[in-house]
This record gives structure tokens, sequence and C-alpha cells, in this order.
């Protein structure tokens, strides 16, 4: 630690660090532009020059070392001086037109030139005029003459979203910031360029001119999406979400969200919400009061317990539902006899059954500091960008990356070793990944492992492991809804345990973690996929898109249009209209108060942030009220805080502890198996409506995706039209190519429209000319 | 693509730098790829950009930041002309109306025939020598007369 002065302040500071650390550790503050403490250092705004004892010039704070006993000024006359200077050059360049600017009353530039520039310019002559780019339908560069070239975008492309997408053409007074010939920029997290932008010049596309900032009223939320639980302040004007912008919490979403964290609010305002309760009589939707529609649903209840039984009740809701109402609907399900609630939609393998709820295993902010990962089974950019992010950066110092997947996507850092296999072998690499670090460790061979070879690049990523000293192995998305989830974890667990490694699960949704902490699954009745197999006679839907949502759209259809009644609580208006019988139009996350659990087990509440729309109410108030109306005692709650406190308390603890199973999988290999990914942007029923959204190429229409050799294997060309199958389920597509996938597969997504009749998102798939 | 000889070129200059650092060499590359074709089109950005390992907008502010690179066809003989002071003061406005009028084309233009390309150049540190120009880069003429450019073009329109 050295002491440093400033502004007579005594301050002390790491050796190391620079003046603008210094200066806001003492909380002074000093202005700035191209400064930012997640970006690396470029110095050239020069806002920040101050005065430094014995230094002849004044000197940029941002990139100044703190030396022991530096005095520095920051009001001095030499400071003042230099700081109105360069304002005067920034302006000279910058239009002045603040009133009609969206970035008017959020900008650094208008707030600094207020406080250290001059009443007038004396400058007079032409301004110079940057041409607008397109580049995405996220970002508008229209008004790019307001760029003060600070290159903060530049960075923040480079350092965090892990790839350069804009960059400084040419160079002094025809320098500009562009994208390479007008390409759009494609990363996940490329929404936080128009926030980390001092001026107006990187702006919001779809909020740009729909309200000026000092009208809005900020509201805490809380990301409603992936299992991160990013931070979110949802802007509001006439009860009406206008924009989301990230929340800085260091442990969790520092000061980044995703793309889809920031513009799925699209969806809130979407046409296709559902605003009345409604009910289907003599195959007519008639719009009915509240008090009808949940009577309707209590009789046909009772009807069906007192006909065909409790067990022919089933419940199915998302993990993008609150903590209230997934324990709310299992609490309403159990009360009625029935133990027939999932909120695992996608999972196929319910055998993997943790002693708790699984979690990331350890607090998020520590995987920065891992030196060793084994990511398995995770398309991680797209379905946890912001933990990508994270393993990013500890990659870039020094981390080493290993990977076991069935698709050999970029995750934009440097990959130590890799094994892309498909489904069916991932199990096999595993296990040989294992062998190798038991004879590495010179342990005991267990007998099912005694004719395990490993290959090489099992060894490398044993070796790997075993040299580091703070691994995580972590199980994504794909490994959990994995046909063989239960093996896959098995063997993670215990290479984890054999490598000293953190074992972790990556949570798919916003309230995956919370979802098991109450129990909204069953522990004696079916779960998802048997609720399906053996069709049930009422289906409560909570969230659900049935054949978006599900591991199998096939069945899941099959069993919707067999069931007596299917009750669709859902903010949207879907294809339930075919096959429900009541839609229950149901609050998204802005207009309802909520808690959800996120993967490192942080239990994050948030109010609504606007009134419900129409006659929408919150799902914990419906279910509250079908609860009283079916005299279920305990259901007397008058406020989302009582249920959650009520939950909280009965809920169990995480623990990522897995039985041991045998890893040798059962069934025959197929020649051609499907891998599925769920896009980022159809992930749940609010993203799948935010029109932005929608029109960039994370959305774009899945494709049969097949490598080289499996298209000329199968006598087709990259652009055919093929129609694959799965059993009677088919869907007609075109087939691209991509040499990014092992032999023997097919990828194709899941919950699309386009891929909605298709089956299992694993197994047996053919593959035929159309 | 890149040519082969092209690519020898390159991966010559890459063992003068790290392993780790091939974009070291784009300078190089967008020189060798200029003097192969005489300019630098955006595809051959992206060719440079697969072939360092870096990405194409890096490759794009290298090659738009140097004046030195053509971003466009300039011709067969690409005539950069100093404007700067000590030229200037030594006639260099001279030299561009001569040329100008010899070749028909004004500065940034290339002639109909594809030969000739005139550009506007900065200081090439050989004041002594001024008004001067360089051809494609590489040669230098200095001391300009009418009487020597006059030369130097006959030379070149041989050639």
């Amino acid at each position: 630690m050295i002491n440093i002065e400033i502004d007579g302040k005594l301050i002390e500071t790491e050796r190391g660090s620079t003046v603008m650390d210094a200066a806001h550790k003492a909380g002074v503050y000093i202005p700035h532009f191209c400064y930012h403490k997640k970006l690396s250092i470029a110095a050239n705004c020069r806002m920040c020059l101050v005065e430094v004892e014995k230094a002849p010039k004044p000197l940029p704070a941002c990139a100044t070392p703190a030396a022991d006993g530096m005095k520095v000024f920051t009001h001095s006359e030499m400071a003042v001086k230099a700081q109105k200077g360069v304002m005067e050059f920034l302006l000279i360049n910058h239009p002045l037109d603040c009133p009609i600017c969206d970035q008017g009353g959020e900008c650094q530039l208008q707030d600094l030139a207020m406080g250290y520039g001059g009443g007038a310019s004396r400058y007079a002559e032409e301004k110079r005029m940057v041409m607008p780019k397109e580049i995405g339908e996220l970002i508008s560069t229209v008004e790019m003459s307001r760029c003060i070239q600070c290159t903060r975008c530049v960075r923040f492309g480079q350092e965090i979203a892990g790839q350069m997408e804009l960059g400084m053409a040419n160079r002094s007074e025809h320098a500009e910031i562009v994208s390479f010939v007008n390409s759009a920029v494609e990363s996940e997290l490329s929404g936080n360029m128009i926030d980390l932008c001092p001026v107006g010049a990187l702006t919001s596309k779809p909020f740009r001119y729909t309200a000026r900032s000092w009208e809005l009223s900020r509201r805490r939320s809380v990301s409603p999406h992936d299992g991160l639980g990013a931070n979110l302040a949802v802007h509001v004007k006439d009860n009406k979400v206008m924009r989301v912008v990230p929340v800085e919490n260091e442990a969790i979403n520092e000061c980044w969200i995703s793309d889809k964290d920031r513009f799925s609010y699209e969806g809130l305002n979407s046409p296709e919400r559902l605003t009345r309760p409604m009910i289907k009589q003599n195959n007519q939707w008639i719009e009915v009061e509240w008090t009808a529609a949940l009577e309707y649903v209590a009789n046909g209840l009772r009807q069906i317990k007192a006909g065909a039984g409790a067990e022919h009740i089933a419940a199915l809701a998302t993990p993008h539902s609150t903590l209230e109402e997934l324990y709310l609907l299992q609490k309403l399900v159990r009360a009625m006899g029935s133990d027939n609630v999932d909120f695992r939609l996608r999972q196929s393998d319910f055998a993997l059954e943790t002693q708790g709820a699984p979690w990331l295993g350890m607090p998020i902010a520590e995987l920065n500091s891992c030196d060793r990962f084994l990511i398995v089974g995770s398309f991680l950019r797209k379905d946890q960008p912001l933990i990508a992010q994270r393993i990013r950066n500890a990659v870039k110092s020094g981390a080493q990356a290993n990977v076991v997947h069935a698709a050999d996507d970029d995750l934009l850092m440097k990959v130590a070793n890799k094994a892309i296999v498909p489904p069916s072998k991932m199990a096999d690499m595993l296990a040989q990944i294992l062998k190798a670090l038991i004879l590495r460790k010179e342990a005991a061979v267990p007998a099912e492992l005694l004719e395990v070879e490993p290959c090489d690049a099992a060894r490398a990523i044993a070796q790997s492991l075993s040299s580091g000293e703070r691994s995580a192995v972590l199980l994504g998305n794909l490994a959990q809804q994995h046909p063989e989830a239960s093996r896959l974890a098995s063997l993670a667990n215990q290479i984890a345990e054999l490598s000293g490694a953190r074992f972790g699960f990556l949570a798919e949704a916003a309230n995956s973690v919370g979802g098991h902490m109450v129990r909204a699954l069953p522990e004696s009745g079916m779960n998802a996929q048997e609720m399906l197999k053996q069709p049930r006679k009422a289906y409560l839907l909570l969230n659900v898109e049935p054949e978006l949502d599900m591991h199998n759209p096939d069945l899941a259809m099959s069993a919707m249009k067999q069931a007596d009644m299917v009750v669709a609580m859902s903010a949207f208006r879907h294809h339930a209209s075919e096959y429900a019988d009541v839609m229950l139009p149901i609050a998204p996350f802005t207009e309802t108060s909520g808690t959800f659990v996120n993967n490192e087990g942080t239990v994050q509440s948030f109010k609504g942030a606007v009134k419900p729309l129409g006659d929408a109410r919150p799902a914990w108030k419906v279910l509250r009220v079908l609860g009283n109306l079916l005299d279920i005692p305990g259901f007397d709650y008058d406020s989302s805080e009582a249920i959650r406190e009520e939950a909280v308390s009965a809920s169990g603890k995480l623990d990522n502890r897995v039985e041991s199973v045998s890893y040798k999988a059962g069934g025959t290999v197929a020649s051609l198996e499907r891998v599925a990914d769920v896009p980022i942007h159809f992930a749940d029923a609010l993203v799948r409506r935010a029109d932005a959204l929608q029109k960039t190429p994370d959305a774009a229409p899945p494709s049969a995706r097949m490598n080289g050799e499996v298209i000329r294997m199968l006598g087709l060309n990259a652009g055919d039209e093929v129609s694959v199958g799965q059993g009677s389920a088919r869907a007609r597509l075109k087939v691209q190519r991509d040499d990014r996938l092992p032999s023997g597969v097919v990828r194709i997504a899941a919950a699309h429209p386009l891929t909605a009749g298709l089956g299992p998102m694993f197994g047996e798939i053919s593959v035929e000319r159309a | 693509m890149l040519s082969a000889s092209i690519q020898e070129q390159i991966d010559r200059e890459l063992k003068k730098y790290p392993a780790d650092h091939r974009q070291s060499a784009v300078m190089a590359a967008l020189r060798f790829v200029q003097d192969e074709k005489g300019w630098i089109s955006t595809d051959d950005m992206s060719d440079i950009a697969s072939y360092l390992g870096m990405p194409e907008i890096a490759v794009f502010e290298v090659a738009t930041f140097y004046h030195m690179y053509n971003l466009k066809p300039m011709g067969k003989h690409t005539i950069t002309v100093c404007t700067n002071l000590s030229c200037t003061l030594c006639g260099a406005e001279d030299t561009v109306a001569y040329l100008s009028s010899r070749l028909g084309i004004g500065i940034g233009e290339v002639s109909a025939d594809g030969k000739y390309g005139l550009r506007e150049g900065e200081c090439m540190g050989a004041c002594k020598d001024a008004p001067l120009f360089t051809i494609n880069n590489k040669k230098l003429c200095g001391r300009l007369t009418h009487e020597k450019i006059d030369q130097i073009l006959a030379e070149l329109d041989k050639s």
C-alpha cells in the first residue's frame, strides 16, 4: 500500500493502481469519458487531466500510476484550465443538439459540459459530419456525428463480449466508429455498448425517441430469463415499460446484462398479450369475468377428481415462473390429492436426482478466479451469456477451459481441450476422462471402467483438470436435458471429486433452482414426461407453451388434445386456443411481485413495475383464489411476501451431490441422432414476442445443420429442402452445412414453431429429401 | 483466398514474431496484397483476418489508418506527390498541376486506361529533394522539374 494525496485528502491505495482508482476510493470525482472500470485504459479523451506536483504538465488520472507521496490536484488552476480546454476541443465537432438528442438528460458529455465547459464556443466553422451506419436491429448509429471517439464500444467488444465487431476506421478528423463493411453486430451482449456510450452516438433502436429520461420512473427488478438473475431497472412511463437497463451488482451481473434481458420488454407490450379470461363454449372462445372463469376451473377440477380421480390432475409450469407461483401451484395440486407437478419441462432423464436443489456449486463471482473449467454439454454463450463472459475473463487471465459437447460452437475464448462427440457418446467421453484421471492419480479402477480406454482428448482434459488449484466442473443445459443426464451428472461428479474441483449445474432458467427448492416436482407422482406419456384428464399450464417449452412437443401436443380440461395460465394468447378450455391472463414479471432464486442460490425478490395489462392478474393471486374456491385450507395470503416466507421456510437446501449410477448406456446407438439447442431468443414466452430481438441473426429460423460429411453421405446439398422425422413427427427444414458438428448428428433447434411438430430433443432422427 | 505467393511471404514475415502474436504481421500482409494486386479490397482484408486469426474490423482499422494502402484500384503506377510544407514551398502545387495536365486526372483519380493513379501524400522524410513523389510507394523521385517528370513518365509508359 502506498499513500497519495488528492486535493489535500490523504489516501491509502494499492501499489500499481492509478490516480483515478485512488480518487474513486476517496470519493473524489475526476471527470472522464473513455475511462471505465471494467475496460482497459485508453487515455484518449483527455478529460481526466489533473495537476500532479512536480509534473510540468497536466497528466491523465486514468493512466497515471499512483506513486508514494504523490500530490494530485483536481481543481487547481492548471487542472481546471486543462479540463476546460479539453472540453472545448471535444465540443468542436460535437453537435449541440441536446434538445433533440435521445441521450439528453442522461448524457455524460452534457453533464460535464455543464460542469467544466465554457458558456460559448470560440469555434465558428463547420462541424464534421459522420454518415450513419447500419449495424443491426438493436443499436442505432444514426447520430454518429455525436461520437467523441472514446472507443469504449470497441474495447467492450474486444475485452468483454469477446468479439471485436466495431472498430475505429481512418484517422484524425476522419476517424469514425464502424463495423466491418456495415455488418450487423451479433454479440449477445451488444446492448451494453449503448450504456457505455457516454454520448448519444449509440442509442437503443427500439427505445429511441419514445420517452425522455426524466419522464421515466425507475423500478428495480430481476431478469426472468436465464439462471443468472441479472438485476434490472425497469423504466416506466404512463404505466408502460419503456426500456430495461442493468442495475450494477458486482456479485451477479457486474454492470452488464444480455441483450435478451435488455430488449425482451418489447414482448410485454405485444399485441399477443392475453388481457381477458376466456372460456371455450361450443368451440367458441368467449370473454368472461374472473369469477366465472375461476368457478369454471374449480368445478372442472372437482369433477375430474370425483370422476377419474385426483391422479388425473397434472400441473406443468415453466422455470421462468416465480417462486411464489411455483410454490402455490404445487401446494394446490398436492392439496387436491395429486402429486403430478413439474417444472423440468425440457428434462428427459428423471433419474437425475440431486440431494438438494442443483445449483452452481459456488458463488457466481468465484467463476472469475477458477483456473480450470470442464464445461459439459452447454451452448454456453447463448444459454448463459454473462456466465460465459466471466469464464472468458478467467481464461484471459490464464485459466484453461475444457469442453465436452455435441457442437463446437465458438465460445469466443481460448479452449484448451475439447471433445466434440454425438450426444450418445458424451457419457463415454466423460468415462474416458474419469479413467484418465484415475490412472493419473493411481487410484483403484472400478470394474465398469476397466475396459474404458482414454483417448488423447480425454487424457489432455484430465491432465488440465488435475493441474489446477481452483477447478470447476459445470453441467450445461444440454447435459441436463440429455436422455442420459443422470449418467453425465454422476460421471461429472466423480470427475470433480477426483480432481478436487467444484461441481455445479448451470441453471436453465431464472427460477430453476427455486423450483427445486419449493419442490415443484413430484415426490411420488408423475414427472413432466410421464404426465404426457400417460395422458391425464386435466392439465394446469403455468406460462407453458407445450409445443415450444417441452422436451417432446409431439407427445405434449397429443396429450393436450386428449385431455378433458386444459387450463392455460399465460400472459399471451398462444396455441392453447386450439386445445385449452380456459385461458387465464396472468401477469408477466413486470406486473407482479415475486421472487427468483438464481444459479448461486441468491433469493431475489422484486415488486411489480407497472399495473397488470387489462384484466390480467398476478398468477399467485389467481392460484390463491382458486385455492379458496376449492376450499383448500392455508390459501389466505394477503401478499406475495407472505407466500415467499412460507415457501422459503419450507424449502429444501442447495446440494449437488448425486447418486453414482452405472455409466453404461442401455439403448442402441442410432446412425443419425438429433442435437437440439434452445435458441437464445426462443427460450421463453416473453422473448419470443420481443420484436427487435426476433430480427437479429440469433433468431434466424432453424435449419437442419449437419457437417459436410453427413450431407454427402445422405446425398444432399446445403440449401436443400428436407423432411426430418422422429417416428411420425415430421418437419420440413433447409439443410445447412455446419462443420463444427460431429459426424452422425443433425442439429435442429427446439422451441421454434418450425420444429414444434418434432419429437424429443435427442435420439434417432431420419432425414429425407422433401 | 490469398495467393500462394502472398501466403508464403506472410509465413516468412510471421517468423519475426512470437507464435501467438500472428497479428503483428498485419501491416506486412496488407503490403503483400497491395504489391500483388495494386490495391486492397475488403475481401482481401477478410482473407488476411482469417489467415492471421484476428478480427476483420481490426484489419480494416489498420488498412484505413495508413494512407499508403490503396483501398480502391489506383492504376498500375500510383504516383504519390508529397504536399507537405517543405515540398509545397519548393513547388509541389506545380508538380501536381503538371502531373494532372499530363495524365488528365486529378488527385485520387485513375487514368481511363488504368495505367496511372494520382495521390497526395504526407512527408516522405526526404525534404532535401523537394518537390518529390513516389511510384507505388517504392521508388522515390526527387528534385522534380517538368523535364524530369516527362522523362519519368516516358519510362513508365514503356513498362
